[in-house]
């Protein structure tokens, strides 16, 4: 499904420049369920950046479905992130001043999704990543942590994709409620979809089938887990 | 994105940032306020300036002695200055043709003194009993001087309203006596208000017949002017003509150096159209001022929204947004703070310069030119600089807008 051949990139602030990703290759296939590890600042999060076409490589190859999206433009890159991709982002980036429901609708919109069914996707969504009814209509900064986290969650649900990619998607959530995220997970991943997830904690990796561990921007470990 | 989701976006955006959607409208709102207000104010200004004058008579030519300097406007002849004009002109102007009403009169200021007391230094005006025709005036009580009072040196006043108001309040003044010049006078009649043409005040004047005035007050056999109106507007130039000859013959000048003037209306017109544009042009640089900060404010408002709305950009564009989608947006909400602003400031300017009208009394007029200007100014701003750094944000890739701070 997604491959990626000698991808860099590089930060540059002024005279300094920071190699967040150092030549990296790997690929995954359709329905795995991946798990990133590394220590802060090893360049995950700039890793899930590029492979959900949100940010550019500084060099390097990235196919998708077979087509090397590191040529394509603006537009047909938000066509595949709008028609394949679901992303959870670290810092979630809710629209504020805006309700729950909103929130969760709004990629339905750029998907020209008929008007008649979104809010009815958009609940089922919200329930699915664990989200309580009477919250639906607060505004997403008026929730806590978690609650943020879960819209998040169902935000990138919300548009059926085929690869969901989740920055620390349990970071700010107690174990048990952890826990009930990534059963949602393991569910979405039954039922065909891909996943690919970065974590810090040993033991939502152990959900995954596949464990890829970074540091300074290098795989230093790429395990299947046996369950 | 369909266009209904487009509107309801708009409409989102808008309605969750209040503060900051009401400072932009305000904004657009000032700036298009202030100028249909100033443009509606100068142009009632000027209107108001050339129906005063028309209002002074109709067809009205105005012959005086001396020489009025052209370039200078009006320049005061000063009374007794030159006494050129004389009775047996008016003979002279009636035979010419097209010569509907002549007006000769004699005018000075005298004190007068009411029964009760009460003075007030006011302008007498030694008239016949043309006059009314001549300068549109009519009397409101009583009546005007008649032909036999002009025959007997009647010693009779009619009252311009101001005088009446000064010297009786609110008593009737008919048949009372006052003293011009210290001779008593029966007042016979009050004239209409004509209100105050914002140079002179038309109402505070007394007339007395000509030849009372000539031969008991003024003790003078000359003319201050000698007003004449024409049958038809067409006829004015010709009768002009016509009148500076016959007059040049009978003073026995020079016709290109004449000891008298005769002015028109639209010469009248001519000289108050110096003060009226240099007015209007200190409006109009008001109001371009006023619509420059407007602008500024517009740009400014719209400048703020967009660089602190970018990450908001970059999260619409990480869930599927395409750049047309984000600057169709945002122009949209531009659109949308325009019109509302602009709806809102051209009711304002209206209602200003209605306030203005109503506790000044000074005439206004809203201009379609002054609100399409208004309006076409900020709203085109508006739109510039809504769109315009929007656009900008659009082409950063999500992860960068969303970092941009
Ligand atoms: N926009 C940027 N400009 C400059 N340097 C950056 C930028 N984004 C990330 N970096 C640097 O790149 C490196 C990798 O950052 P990244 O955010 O990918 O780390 P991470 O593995 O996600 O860390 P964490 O677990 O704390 O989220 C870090 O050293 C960071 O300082
Ligand atoms: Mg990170």
């Amino acid at each position: 499904m997604i491959e990626i051949k000698n991808i860099s990139k590089i930060y540059k602030t002024g005279d300094v420049e920071t190699k967040a990703l150092k030549d990296i290759s790997f690929s995954i296939d359709d329905g795995e369920f991946v798990a990133i590890m590394g220590p802060s600042g090893s360049g995950k999060s700039t890793l899930m950046h590029i492979l959900g076409c949100l940010d550019a490589a500084t060099s390097g190859q990235y196919f998708f479905d077979g087509k090397d999206v590191s040529k394509f433009s603006d537009d047909e890159l938000a066509d595949i992130r709008k028609e394949k991709i679901g992303f959870v982002f670290q810092s979630f980036n809710l629209l504020p001043r805006t309700t729950v429901l909103r929130n969760v609708i709004l990629p339905l919109i750029y998907a020209n999704f008929p008007r008649e069914k979104r809010e009815e996707i958009a609940r089922n969504s919200l329930l699915s990543a664990g989200l309580d009814e009477a919250r639906f209509n607060h505004l997403s900064n008026q929730l806590s942590g978690g609650e943020m986290q879960r819209v998040a969650i169902a935000r990138a649900l919300v548009n059926d994709p085929a690869i969901i990619f989740a920055d620390e998607p349990t970071g700010n959530l107690d174990s048990k409620t952890g826990e009930l995220v990534m059963e949602t997970f393991r569910k979405l991943n039954k039922e065909g979809r891909t996943i690919v997830l970065i974590t810090h904690e040993k033991y939502i990796a152990e959900n995954a089938k596949r464990k890829i561990s970074i540091r300074d921007g290098e795989i230093i470990e790429d395990i299947i887990n046996h369950h | 994105m369909f266009i209904s989701d487009l509107f309801e976006e708009t409409y989102f955006a808008i309605s969750a940032n209040k503060t900051r959607s009401g400072l932009t409208i305000l904004g657009i709102v000032i700036g298009i306020g202030s100028v249909i207000a100033m443009i509606s104010i100068g142009q009632g200004a000027s209107g108001q300036i050339q129906s005063s004058i028309e209002g002074l008579g109709s067809n009205l030519l105005t012959i005086m002695p001396g020489v009025v300097q052209p370039g200078r406007g009006i320049v005061s002849s000063g009374r007794g200055a030159a006494e050129t004009l004389k009775n047996e002109d008016i003979e002279v102007l009636r035979s010419i043709a097209g010569v509907a009403y002549i007006s000769p009169e004699l005018q000075r200021r005298f004190q007068i003194v009411s029964p009760a007391g009460n003075n007030t230094n006011s302008t007498i005006i030694g008239a016949t009993a043309e006059y009314p025709l001549v300068k549109n005036v009519s009397v409101e009580q009583g009546s005007f001087i008649l032909e036999n009072q002009l025959r007997s040196m009647s010693r009779v006043a009619v009252l311009g309203p101001t005088v009446a108001k000064d010297l009786f309040a609110d008593s009737d003044p008919i048949g009372k006596t006052i003293r011009i010049n210290k001779v008593n006078f029966k007042v016979i009649g009050v004239l209409q208000a004509k209100g105050g043409a914002g140079f002179f005040n038309p109402d505070d004047i007394v007339l007395v017949p000509l030849t009372t005035m000539q031969k008991i007050l003024a003790g003078a056999d000359f003319l201050s002017t000698i007003a004449i109106s024409v049958q038809e507007k067409n006829l004015m130039s010709q009768v002009q003509d016509e009148a500076v000859v016959a007059l040049s013959v009978k003073h026995r000048v020079d016709p290109q150096n004449p000891d008298f003037s005769i002015l028109s209306q639209a010469d009248i017109l001519g000289a108050l159209t110096q003060i009226t544009d240099t007015f209007t042009i200190f409006l109009a640089a008001v109001a371009g001022i006023s619509l420059i900060v407007g602008g500024i404010g517009i740009m400014n408002m719209m400048m703020t929204t967009v660089t602190e709305r970018t990450r908001e950009i970059g999260l619409r564009k990480a869930i599927g947004a395409k750049r047309l989608d984000i600057s169709l947006q945002f122009l949209a909400e531009a659109v949308m703070l325009t019109f509302l602003g602009g709806a809102v400031g051209i009711i304002l300017g209206a209602g200003l310069a209605y306030g203005v009208t109503f506790f000044t009394g000074m005439a206004t007029k809203i201009s379609l030119f002054s609100i399409i200007l208004a309006f076409s100014v900020s709203a085109g701003i508006g739109i510039a600089f809504g769109y315009w750094p929007a656009q900008k944000a659009a082409k950063l890739n999500p992860i960068e807008a969303l970092r941009y701070e």
